[in-house]
């Protein structure tokens, strides 16, 4: 007896299923079955982890999902869902285990900004008729200009990388998600103009290709960490830190460490593959800058370093040492960020909004002087368009998205990627259920979000009448809050609307 | 109401500017004439001139105009100035009574030069010590406000139509090789001396027409490098801008102008290799003095004039040649009220500078 109630509930219209039996073969956790005897479906609502795969391929939508209803008796207090997990925690002994970002009721700030527009005394652009510019550079800028003999100047930029927008997918390892979700990002990002993050499982062989279009992340594991896999990339990341689990490292069950992802990882199929909370040659500031110049030794100065950090509380004074550590560009990661798989209370407790993050890393980073020093990426919930104009305008160079491209993969955010049996073929492993994702559609999608977003993102700038994105970043005039008090504007640094 | 300086109030605008090219000098009265004439650009809450080569008898000393609101604080900032320069002479500015300007400030005028004890200890080239003593004048002693600091050349400007302040200032009676003139239209009051154009830091002066989009972005890169934005005005960012890629990161004119009005993309991309790697350094390096959104500027400067559009041309602006003079001014009007025989006319590009620089240099 496990005491809980299923929260969901599989719903059939008998009048309309025809018992082609799609639904049976499309769940990978079992949940419906066909009665021979009956010639009927039934459905077990306890394995229905709600991922509409069933929904979306019933042929005469016979099928619906929609909360259970059940209830425990009314308590402010403690919830059904907190009742649940200690039921569930007095069963297993174990930590609690979710995936993706954090679902919780908290603050999300970018709903509670808004955006200017131009009237009269200035004129707004239409991106239909004029340029309007989306292409961004990142990476360290040089304080003084330097002149050959004939007064011309000399290229002294160390170097960076360029992006047709402010936009780059954010590291999901190999392994967390599957090799076609790997290609769908890679191409994606190769005819899209920008780049990909391989996390932290190494690169495949097949997608060095690719190369140009690729971050290759290095974390606290050194999962597939050799000198060919850091020179097939046009930039390095170090994972310092995830938005989804600040201050522990990542984690992928040996279920999924099958075939080539174990070679590409470089280590034993089956093993559970645990980085470390830390990296354990960092455990200051000092040791970081020797990790940034080794991999810049490495790679022979060619590739700008990226370090990756959580949006923590004291997330300001942080980056401002990584500043002055030699890194190229700073990512940070929200506390809404997603992941393959986390304890559930890290995910829900720890960590800061990326809004409050960025702005108060942007002005310290002003304040002190060294903003130029680093490109700011941000991720950890960027969900819209209009999310990205709002933290270009707030002082990031460019935003990192993950579950926006799984879902544009078809992930419906059901969480369970920890599981292993992603229906979508995206956060899985088993043969069959990878299958289910075409590279050749899937990247087709994501091109086609990016597309979409990239309009909108001129629209809105269009119509405050800025034509290039540099002009939007920092811009915070651009913005205005709604319902939020004054300690939250100062920290944003922007005006309530009305003023 | 607040004050300008502590809220941003977005202006439409009027301008004008005459220089010479063999740096003969001429008296203010065209440029009066030249402004006059676009009086409905203007709504009388602001105009203003700056004039080059004027002050040939000091030209070796920095030529500081204050605006003080009372007796005590010029004896404060007085002090101030005693301690860091040798003044070598200071007067009132010479003003004529006229109906159409009133509620004007103490006006006044000091010929300095650093004291060089202070210049020394202060690790600073003599150009940057004045520029943060006239930061420090205009953030720290309240009521003091200099709004003219360079060599050879002054600004005057106050709240009125432009043609009232020049006769205010006696503007006929100076004589320069180089005038640019203002008349402002904000969409508030300001009623502030200080707020009205040009604005001027060392010779650098600019007058400006539009309302940058960009504006917020200017400021808090600029910022970062030492400038406090204390009047929110577009024409204070552009100044600043101007002079940190001018004073501070040695970029010429032209350069400057590829960065704030700097090409598209897609114009670089087509151009031949070396320039095609110069546009992309500039672009890269001073992303954040990039500025958008309509404007048309004169910048006058040391040894010449540049005037600007943004990179769409959102603003107009009309150039024309007649000997050895250059006209630029909002409205081709505005010129043709004091030279109809030109020999050339037209209207620059958008992002396309016209630099004038002068031959002969002084008179």
């Amino acid at each position: 007896m496990n005491f809980i109630y299923p929260d969901y509930e599989i719903v059939r219209n008998p009048n309309k299923c025809i018992t082609c039996r799609v639904c049976e073969r499309q769940c990978a956790n079992e949940a419906h079955e066909f009665l021979q005897e009956e010639n009927t479906m039934t459905a077990d609502d306890a394995k229905c982890v709600n991922c509409h795969r069933c929904v979306a391929l019933c042929p005469t939508r016979a099928l619906k999902i929609t909360e259970s209803g059940n209830t425990y008796k009314q308590n402010a207090n403690w919830s059904g869902k907190t009742i649940n997990e200690i039921y569930r925690q007095a069963g297993s002994g174990g930590v609690l285990l979710s995936s993706m970002g954090n679902p919780e009721n908290y603050p999300v700030y970018f709903d509670k900004i808004l955006l200017n527009a131009s009237q009269v005394t200035n004129p707004s652009i239409d991106p239909l008729r004029e340029p309007m510019e989306t292409k961004v550079h990142l990476g360290a800028r040089p304080t003084n200009i330097e002149r050959d003999q004939n007064g011309h100047i000399v290229n002294n930029l160390p170097p960076r990388i360029s992006l047709s927008m402010p936009v780059m997918f954010s590291a999901m390892s190999y392994g967390s998600i599957s090799y076609n979700a790997h290609e769908s990002m890679a191409r994606a990002s190769a005819e899209l103009g920008i780049m990909y993050n391989t996390g932290e499982g190494g690169l495949h062989k097949n997608l060095y290709k690719y190369g140009e279009n690729t971050v290759v992340q290095v974390a606290s594991g050194r999962f597939g960490v050799h000198p060919e896999y850091l020179n097939s990339g046009s930039a390095i990341e170090i994972k310092m830190g995830q938005g989804a689990k600040p201050g522990i490292g990542g984690h992928l069950p040996g279920a999924k460490i099958v075939g080539d992802i174990s070679r590409t990882r470089m280590i034993p199929e089956g093993t559970d593959a645990i980085s470390p909370a830390p990296h354990h040659d960092i455990y200051s500031i000092e040791d970081l800058r020797q990790l940034v110049f080794s991999l810049k030794e490495a790679t022979d100065y060619t590739k700008p370093v990226i370090v990756k950090i959580a949006a923590v509380h004291n997330v300001a004074a942080i980056a401002s040492g990584i500043a002055r550590s030699g890194a190229d560009i700073i990512a940070i990661d929200g506390f809404r960020g997603g992941t393959g798989a986390a304890p559930t209370r890290m995910r829900d407790h720890v960590g800061i909004p990326i809004e409050l993050a960025l702005a108060c890393v942007d002005q310290r980073l002003r304040d002190e002087g060294i903003r130029d020093n680093v490109s700011l990426i941000v991720g950890g919930s960027i969900r819209s368009s209009a999310d990205i104009v709002k933290a270009v305008a707030l002082g990031a160079d460019c935003c990192y998205i993950g579950s926006a491209v799984l879902l544009a993969f078809g992930c419906h955010l059901c969480r369970s990627c920890h599981g292993g049996k992603c229906n979508w073929g995206i956060a899985t492993q088993v043969p069959h259920l990878v299958k289910r994702l075409n590279p050749e559609i899937a990247h087709k999608r994501l091109i086609n979000l990016m597309n979409a977003w990239k309009h909108e993102i001129k629209e809105m700038m269009g119509g405050m009448g800025i034509n290039s994105i540099e002009s939007l970043k920092g811009n915070r005039l651009m913005l205005r809050g709604v319902g939020l008090n004054s300690n939250e504007l100062e920290i944003l640094g922007i005006k309530h609307a009305g003023e | 109401m607040k004050k300008e300086g502590e809220v941003r109030i977005p202006s439409g605008c009027a301008i004008s500017g005459i220089v010479n090219k063999s740096g003969k000098r001429m008296s203010g009265e065209d440029i009066i004439k030249s402004i006059g004439i676009m009086h409905d650009r203007s709504n009388g809450l602001g105009g203003g001139f700056a004039a080059y080569g004027i002050y040939p008898e000091y030209k070796d000393y920095y030529a500081f105009h204050i605006f003080y609101d009372s007796i005590n604080v010029k004896r404060d900032c007085e002090e101030f100035l005693e301690r860091h320069f040798d003044i070598i002479n200071l007067s009132k500015i010479p003003t004529r009574k006229i109906k159409e300007i009133t509620d004007e400030p103490l006006i006044w005028r000091y010929f300095v030069t650093p004291l060089p004890t202070k210049l020394v200890d202060s690790q600073l080239s003599e150009r940057e010590f004045t520029a943060k003593c006239v930061f420090r004048v205009n953030t720290r002693i309240d009521g003091a406000y200099v709004f003219s600091s360079g060599k050879n050349m002054g600004v005057f400007k106050a709240v009125g139509y432009p043609e009232d302040v020049g006769r205010f200032y006696k503007l006929e009676e100076y004589e320069g090789w180089c005038f640019t003139a203002h008349g402002r239209y904000p969409t508030n009051t300001p009623g502030w001396w200080g707020g009205a154009h040009p604005f001027a830091l060392l010779d650098y002066s600019v007058v400006h027409n539009g309302e940058i989009s960009s504006y917020d972005a200017n400021r808090r890169a600029i910022e970062m490098y030492g400038y406090k934005c204390t009047l929110q005005t577009d024409t204070e960012v552009i100044t600043y801008i101007i002079d940190y890629l001018h004073r501070k990161k040695g970029l010429a004119f032209e350069e400057i102008a590829s960065v704030i009005a700097a090409p598209f993309w897609q114009t670089i991309e087509q151009m031949p290799q070396k320039e095609r790697e110069t546009h992309e350094y500039l672009r890269a390096m001073f992303s954040a003095q990039l500025i958008t959104g309509p404007f048309s500027i004169l910048v006058g400067f040391e040894g010449g004039l540049m005037a600007l559009n943004d990179r769409l041309k959102l603003r107009s602006m009309v150039v024309a040649e007649s000997g050895d003079t250059v006209y630029i001014a909002s409205e081709e009007a505005a010129i043709r009220i004091i030279q109809p025989n030109l020999e050339k006319v037209w209207a620059p590009k958008g992002g396309q500078p016209v630099i004038i620089k002068f031959n002969g240099g002084e008179a």
